[in-house]
């Protein structure tokens, strides 16, 4: 609680819940990749992330033990972000009249950036997990509602923006996170910029694919 | 050289103020920024006018007491103290637009001065050690490894101007605690109060109300010092782990 109550504590909840939230992205691109292997690939790869951990655990236990943990990431992430943006923002009562543009346009978005993720992530799960906005709502069948999603033209914008969103977010917040939990000095400094550019990069990469493969029709 | 002054005019704390334009000339480009503000001034008296209020000591670049946002950028265009900037750094003609520091803990006295004792108050939570003091001790009693050595001085270059929360977007003190805090808990002599000075003094410019650190790095871009922004990172270190 001493944490949570201090700005550099609450920067750490950030860094962790952030840091939670990007090794699930990475198998999560991962495994959307398998779109590319036809269908039976990532039917079967849905249905086998269901059967983790049988026989002690239930089938769909596995994902419903993950998905406490990532919800409260999230939660974390937004809250914290909240409350230390209301500091940040009480702290410069007034601006400056000459105002200069500061620092990258991914540090610039994080805030912004950060709501859209907040918001995609609602229509995503609303579109792929329970199926309420898909066109196709084939229950069990991933893959023919990846497809009937992102034929629509909203469907592939909305998801393109929002990695595009995630790319900025992780390039300036992977970096951050690794300052925040002070496992940057000055030796380390060029190569965690550096990772932190490769990963959104490969995230944005690997993400995109997907409704590119299938706005271009090699999916379907 | 002919300029344009665009300067912040508050008479008090509570005052209103705003910006005001005045013209300079006969400007030389080997005048320092704050010697042009004397000649301004020099010429508001004259006039019976109040002159511009800021705040300066040394003028060596070694104290800190000058401060001053100058087209946006704390201590103006080049890296170094408002009163190492020389005239030679702006062209004929130029419109300069001088501001205080903005920060919901820096109110402004008058004109460009601020009240920086916030940053005082983060010194007086923990920036020091305890020792009895007395003759100077022997220097070889305590050895001390060069690379904490090269490590504490980096950072002890802190004078404590204050443009690091001034450029700021958020007008964070994280770079100047960053700062006092590596310097002594790197130290042999520091070790003692190592976890009780790091929380103590972050808690301390959580209390002045200075914002979080969201790393865009303008402090280390703005430090006439050159304190590393990694000094962060080792502050956040020292946090954690205490």
């Amino acid at each position: 609680m001493a944490l949570w109550r201090s700005s550099v504590g609450k920067k750490a909840v950030m860094a962790v819940s952030g840091l939670v939230m990007l090794a699930y992205l990475v198998a999560h691109m991962l495994g959307n990749l398998k779109v590319f292997l036809g269908p039976d690939d990532l039917n079967g790869y849905a249905h086998w992330l269901r059967t983790i951990g049988q026989p002690v655990l239930h089938y769909g236990w596995f994902l419903w033990l993950a998905r406490p943990v990532l919800v409260a990431a999230v939660v974390a992430h937004g809250v914290a972000a909240y409350q230390l943006s209301r500091r940040d923002l009480k702290a410069r009562p007034q601006q400056y009249v000459h105002r200069r543009r500061q620092s990258t346009y991914a540090t610039r978005t994080m805030r912004w950036g950060g709501v859209i993720l907040g918001l995609f992530i609602v229509w995503h799960i609303l579109d792929l997990t329970t199926l309420t906005v898909n066109p196709a709502a084939e229950e069990g069948h991933p893959y023919q509602n990846i497809v009937a999603s992102f034929s629509t033209w909203y469907g592939g914008g909305i998801y393109c923006l929002a990695v595009l969103a995630l790319g900025l977010h992780i390039r300036h917040g992977f970096w951050s996170a690794a300052q925040t939990l002070g496992v940057n000095n000055p030796r380390r400094d060029r190569a965690l910029k550096f990772a932190a550019n490769a990963l959104a990069l490969l995230l944005t990469v690997g993400f995109v694919s997907v409704p590119v493969a299938v706005m271009a029709g090699l999916v379907r | 050289m002919n300029l344009t002054l665009r300067i912040w005019r508050q008479q008090g704390p509570d005052t209103p103020g705003e910006m005001t334009i005045y013209q300079v000339s006969g400007i030389s480009e080997d005048m320092s920024f704050l010697e042009m503000l004397d000649t301004l001034n020099e010429e508001l008296i004259l006039r019976g006018e109040r002159p511009v209020a800021f705040d300066h000591d040394c003028r060596e670049g070694i104290c800190g007491a000058c401060g001053m946002v100058i087209n946006g950028q704390a201590h103006g265009p080049e890296r170094t103290t408002t009163c190492q900037l020389h005239m030679r750094h702006f062209k004929d003609g130029d419109t300069i637009d001088v501001e205080p520091w903005r920060a919901g803990a820096f109110p402004v006295v008058r004109d460009l001065v601020v009240d920086r004792s916030a940053l005082d108050r983060i010194i007086g939570s923990g920036g020091y050690i305890t020792a009895p003091t007395g003759s100077a001790p022997e220097a070889h009693a305590t050895a001390v490894p060069k690379e904490a050595a090269d490590l504490a001085f980096e950072h002890a270059e802190c004078i404590g101007c204050g443009a690091c929360v001034a450029a700021c977007p958020n007008g964070s003190a994280m770079l100047f605690t960053a700062a006092k805090v590596v310097h002594l808990n790197v130290l042999p002599q520091g070790a003692p109060e190592r976890a009780s000075r790091v929380r103590n003094m972050v808690g301390a410019m959580d209390a002045e109300g200075f914002g979080g650190c969201t790393n865009t790095g303008e402090c280390a871009t703005a430090c006439p010092k050159g304190i590393p922004l990694t000094g962060i990172a080792r502050l956040n270190r020292e946090f954690l782990r205490s």
